[in-house]
């Protein structure tokens, strides 16, 4: 089988920190990030970028409509 | 291979649509409605109908849903939705027209019209936001509120012998012959978000078709009201709504 290699990019000004992203995601990509944004939320981002597959299930379930997915097949 | 080496155009597989406008939503993090109006917001893309959708917008957290998604827009007084989308739906037959409502709009004061619109098997279509409570005004029981669920107005949980019962209004709705379409769905893990998308797009085409009212009810959490984290208002909705208010469709024709 193919194998493929996603990355997210997250609006990061956009995003709540809801957190709803990391839950999703299948392969323990996401994580909130220490540091915050202007509105104050922990926002997320790419905490183990190797393991994303570009499946879009954050991008999915992110109410913000904050995540765009990046696929390649290797 | 490089993250910067993935993140390029030609690698985009899925993000924003383009029906949705550029403002931040002013819903609490991980609130539901957002799932929703993306949901919306990719069918409406998708069969390029964007020029031709009204929506019809609630009193209720979702009143200003017309700051979210790029198309013509009219406000209703609380509960009134359906009334206004059936006058508008005869006025212009070849428009998709919606309402969006949430359940204290709907199932309680807005109860009547509902009713009526769908029993009048008007052209449209409502989006049903059940979370079993007044988001907007601060977190008071509605129609919805479970059996002794504790909210703002039922401190010591719903009491049926005093409050009546959780209303499943959109078993009601299923029953009169004007709806075409009426389903629950939900939008808490991404496989929940690609069915309420079917759904979506099956309703929008019935009434794109004028074959009737559809009806999409969506169980959906409200976390600052029930006070709990976006992630643990997942689980409790599982646990607590589907029960009472399971997933599916109830009529479809
Ligand atoms: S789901 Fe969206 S808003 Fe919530 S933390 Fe993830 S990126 Fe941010
Ligand atoms: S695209 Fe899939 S694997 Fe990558 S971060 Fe999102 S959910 Fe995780």
């Amino acid at each position: 089988m193919a194998k493929s290699r996603g990355a997210i990019e997250v609006d990061v000004e956009k995003c709540k920190g809801c957190a709803l992203c990391k839950e999703a995601c299948p392969t323990k990509v996401i994580d909130l990030a220490k540091e915050v944004n202007g509105k104050g939320y922990n926002y997320a981002y790419m905490a183990n970028p190797e393991a994303c597959i570009g499946c879009t299930s954050c991008a999915l379930v992110c109410p913000d409509s904050v995540i765009a997915v990046y696929k390649v097949t290797l | 291979m490089d993250v910067k080496d993935i993140i390029k155009k030609e690698n985009f597989v899925y993000g924003k649509s383009k029906v949705l406008t550029d403002n931040p939503m002013h819903y609490c993090p991980g609130c539901t409605h957002g799932v929703v109006h993306k949901v919306l917001a990719e069918v409406i893309e998708e069969l390029d109908i964007q020029d031709k959708t009204i929506g019809v917008s609630p009193v209720g957290c979702a009143v200003l849903a017309y700051n979210y998604l790029d198309i013509d827009w009219h406000e209703a007084a609380h509960g009134r939705a359906p009334a206004l989308a059936s006058a508008i739906n005869r006025l212009y037959p070849d428009k998709f027209v919606f309402t969006y409502q949430g359940d204290g709009d709907l199932a309680s004061i807005g109860a009547a019209e509902i009713m009526h619109a769908c029993n009048r098997g008007e052209k449209q279509l409502t989006i049903f936001i059940n979370n079993a409570i007044y988001g907007m005004t601060g977190g008071q029981m509605a129609p919805t509120t479970l059996e002794g669920m504790k909210t703002a107005t039922s401190p010591y949980g719903r009491n049926v012998a005093l409050h009546g019962y959780p209303l499943q209004i959109t078993e009601l709705i299923a029953q009169l012959p004007g709806t075409c379409y009426v389903t629950r769905q939900s939008a808490h893990t991404p496989g929940a978000v690609r069915k309420l998308k079917q759904a979506m797009l099956k309703a929008v085409k019935n009434t794109l078709e004028r074959k009737g009212t559809s009806f999409i009810e969506v169980v959906a959490t409200c976390n600052s009201g029930w006070k709990q984290s976006p992630v643990d208002s997942n689980k409790w909705m599982v646990e607590n709504m589907f029960p009472k208010y399971p997933l599916g469709d109830m009529k479809d024709i």
